[in-house]
């Protein structure tokens, strides 16, 4: 039933709450973005073997838990309410589900298992510059090569594709979308990290020149691709709608303690209205969010038009929310030490990530055929 | 002295003296223009103006862009200083000395910082807490100053400091020049959004004011701040100078040069926010032009105000357009957060953008919230009743503070 969460639901959000406020408090992110790596593997692995969460939606029969859209939901939350540091959005949602929806049993098995025990990263290497988020647009062409092929050209903004060890590449055969898996150590591939405009988040450029690839998917894989985007379109709103509940607490906190002319400054109106529809976004974020999840699980038929409304809904909620936090802290939020610019950062490349929202309301809106006639 | 020898005495002085000739020509070229009267004309004559109308600077400015290939920009020799402190000196600085001070600010030779802010009083200035306590001939300071902008550098501060607790906030302060080399001032760099620190925290223990350097008397700290803060917000809610000029012409340039794949209706809905923020960006300018026209011929007064809040919530939407034009590119952040001093500029319009958008985000902050010049207009300007006040007429010792 739609917004029926059970106990477990709620079980798992108190242990991955209480697991992130330790590992992940605010000092710790600050350390892990300014490091060489971006995450930290120990912690990565004890999110594997002890929560079970890298492998949360792998199929049990690869070594995962199996776990719906719901309990990756109310992860992904809980991650964006800290700002967690960690190749979760890339490797255990994206890639993971591009590998269980359309890579070929044999890959499925070798990778799978390796991914949900936390054992190799994986990131899904398909954006490139002109149009990164649109499938349809790939143009890179795979080149047969005796049993396997050659990949040529560039992939950008790879999610943490500077620290995976497992590299799927989507490019053409014959014109139809294809995976190909990519030795990390594949002649002609070169990775430059990028410099993140949201410094709690790794993306990377990827060359290949000639770089041998082998091929672990068959047919064409567009709809299979879509649906994978489509979950982590959906963690990703959910990041969002955790970073935006928490940037709401915290603005709420300061506006109660703050006295500026012998009073709190949430008693001014202006900070108090401003205060309450952060609290309408914030509620209809989770709305968008949680109906995009239990679609997710129970209505196949309507997980693309919730995805596309909870990505542009986030979008603009999370941003908004944090550029008025920044404002209501005034001085103190423009400065560095303050934790209101790293969510601002956050929200604007989670924002732009994927595809903006008016990207996704016009998805949205094709969709549903507004104005077709 | 008339338009047309005013014109004569700038182009004498750009003949006499050649802010072009090879070497940093600053200090010489600006000490001339000063002693010729030519720096603000309105000033007295010997304190570096001919006691004209102040529209007539426009004249001075006119003449040296057309005549010289360096000009010097006054918001970047010395912003504090020239945007805020010279009419305050001016105003209610000691007789003696004051020439050199006008000087050497003109010149740049000394940098001038705003000492108002505290960790505990931004909006609610006039509730600060920094103490100043009389011996002898001097004052002795403690306390502590925040987000004090170029106080690294800087040789002179503006301060307002409580001189009588016991009395109303308004009434209990005094407004300083602070020798910022003086034994006591401690500055430490406060890092910003960008990692890069502009403005500092200024701590003051036992510090010692002559009172010579005391602007106004004391107990009028409130009257001369609210002078300073008027020049300031003058200062910051210009506009650009020309039609399609500052922040918009960067916009237009990304909008055009920026190769990215949008569908139609995307680039529709861009191309109708730009215009949009096209008509705002020029109307801004055009208001500029009037309340300077008004000031010309008046006084400063509130309509500063409508500027700045305008200024600011016009700059940050302009830069966050031009993240929008950028499209996935701003996931990328070339200039990086290294903790360093000073500020960022870039001559490429992508990375300068990139990075103005962070910057923006203080625009509705610093000299004033957007939410305090509102409140502004409406109770100056409008003539709105001000909200039921609780710190007014109590002695300030005992408003509640953070
Ligand atoms: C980049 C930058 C440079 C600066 N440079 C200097 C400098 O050189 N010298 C200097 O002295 N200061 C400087 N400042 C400080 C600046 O003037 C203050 O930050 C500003 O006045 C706000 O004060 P605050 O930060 O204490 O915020 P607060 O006053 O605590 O305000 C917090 C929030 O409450 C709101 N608020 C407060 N009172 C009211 C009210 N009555 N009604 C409605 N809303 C209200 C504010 O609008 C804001 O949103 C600088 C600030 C920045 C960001």
């Amino acid at each position: 039933m739609l917004f029926e969460f059970s106990d477990e639901h709620g079980e798992l959000r108190r242990t991955v709450r209480d697991f992130f406020e330790k590992e992940s408090d605010e000092n710790r992110v600050r350390e892990l973005m300014s490091s060489e790596q971006g995450f930290d593997p120990t912690c990565w692995g004890r999110m594997a073997e002890e929560l079970g969460i890298v492998g949360l939606i792998v199929s049990e029969e690869h070594g995962g838990a199996g776990l719906g859209m719901v309990e990756l939901a109310i992860v992904a939350e809980e991650m964006g309410r800290v700002l967690l540091c960690a190749p979760y959005l890339s490797s255990a949602v994206l890639a993971t589900s591009v590998l269980e929806f359309a890579a070929d049993e044999a890959a499925q098995k070798e990778i799978l298992p390796k991914l949900a025990s936390g054992e190799a990263i994986a990131t899904l290497a398909f954006s490139e510059a002109a149009n990164p988020w649109d499938f349809s647009a790939i143009a890179m062409t795979a080149e047969p090569k005796g049993d396997a092929f050659q990949l040529s050209g560039e992939k950008t903004y790879v999610l943490d594709g500077q620290i995976a060890n497992e590299i799927i590449v989507v490019a053409r055969v014959d014109g139809s979308l294809a995976l190909f898996r990519v030795a990390d150590d594949a002649s002609g591939l070169s990775r430059e990290a990028l410099p993140p405009f949201d410094p709690t988040r790794r993306i990377a450029a990827l060359r290949f020149k000639n770089t041998p690839a082998s091929r672990i998917s068959s047919g064409d894989l567009c709809c299979q691709l879509e649906c994978a985007l489509d979950r982590a379109i959906i963690a990703l709103a959910a990041e969002q709608l955790g970073g935006a509940q928490r940037v709401l607490e915290t603005t709420i906190d300061f506006a109660k303690t703050r006295f500026q002319f012998g009073r709190p400054i949430g008693s001014f109106q202006v900070i108090k209205h401003g205060c309450a529809d952060m609290l309408v976004e914030v509620e209809f974020a989770r709305s968008a969010v949680y109906n995009a999840a239990f679609s997710g699980d129970e209505d196949p038929q309507s997980v693309a038009v919730a995805a596309q409304m909870a990505k542009s809904y986030c979008s603009d909620a999370y941003l908004d929310i944090a550029n008025r936090s920044i404002q209501i802290h005034g001085g103190m939020g423009f400065t560095w030490e303050h934790s209101a610019h790293l969510y601002y950062k956050r929200a604007k490349a989670s924002e732009i990530l994927f595809g903006t929202a008016s990207y996704h309301r016009e998805r949205m809106a094709a969709l549903l055929g507004f104005g077709a006639r | 002295m008339n338009e047309s020898e005013l014109r004569e005495r700038t182009r004498a002085l750009l003949k006499e003296v050649n802010p072009d000739a090879k070497g940093d020509q600053r200090i010489p070229f600006r000490g001339a223009q000063f002693d010729r009267g030519l720096a603000w004309v309105s000033f007295p004559e010997g304190l570096g103006g001919l006691g004209l109308a102040p529209k007539l600077q426009t004249v001075v400015q006119d003449e040296l862009h057309k005549g010289a290939k360096t000009y010097y920009e006054d918001m970047l020799v010395n912003p504090i200083g020239i945007g805020m402190g010279a009419a305050v000196v001016l105003a209610y600085g000691r007789e003696e000395g004051k020439r050199e001070l006008l000087r050497r600010m003109f010149t740049g030779e000394e940098i001038w910082c705003q000492l108002f802010s505290e960790p505990s009083a931004g909006s609610d200035l006039a509730g600060l807490a920094t103490r100043a306590v009389r011996d002898g001939d001097d004052w002795v300071l403690n306390g502590q100053k925040t987000w004090t902008t170029l106080a690294h550098i800087s040789k002179w501060g503006l301060l307002v400091a409580r001189t009588n607790p016991d009395l109303p906030k308004h009434d209990g302060l005094s407004y300083f020049m602070l020798d910022m080399q003086a034994p006591g001032v401690e500055v430490r760099p406060l890092y910003q959004i960008t990692g890069e620190a502009e403005f500092n925290e200024v701590f003051l223990n036992d510090v010692r004011i002559p009172q010579k350097h005391m602007l106004g008397e004391e107990g009028q700290g409130w009257k001369v701040a609210i002078a300073t803060l008027m020049n300031e917000r003058v200062a910051l809610g210009g506009g650009a100078s020309k039609k399609g000029g500052g922040p918009i012409a960067v916009l237009l340039e990304l909008f055009e040069n920026v190769e990215a794949k949008r569908s139609p209706a995307e680039e529709a809905l861009l191309r109708d926010r730009i215009a949009k923020l096209y008509i705002e960006a020029e109307l801004l300018r055009l208001t500029g032009i009037r309340a300077k026209a008004a000031r010309d011929s008046n006084v400063v007064g509130p309509e500063g105000s409508v500027g700045k809040v305008a200024q600011a919530e016009i700059g940050k939407a302009i830069w966050e357009c031009c993240a929008d034009v950028l499209g996935p590119d701003a996931l990328v952040y070339e200039h990086g957060y290294e903790l360093r001093q000073g500020s960022t500029s870039s001559p490429n319009s992508r990375l300068h953008a990139k990075y103005t958008l962070l910057r923006s985000r203080a625009y509705s902050i610093e000299g004033g919230t957007s939410e305090i010049m509102r409140n502004i207009l409406g109770e100056r300007v409008l003539g709105l009743p001000g909200e039921p006040r609780v710190d007014k007429d109590v002695p300030w010792k005992e408003i509640r503070r953070s």
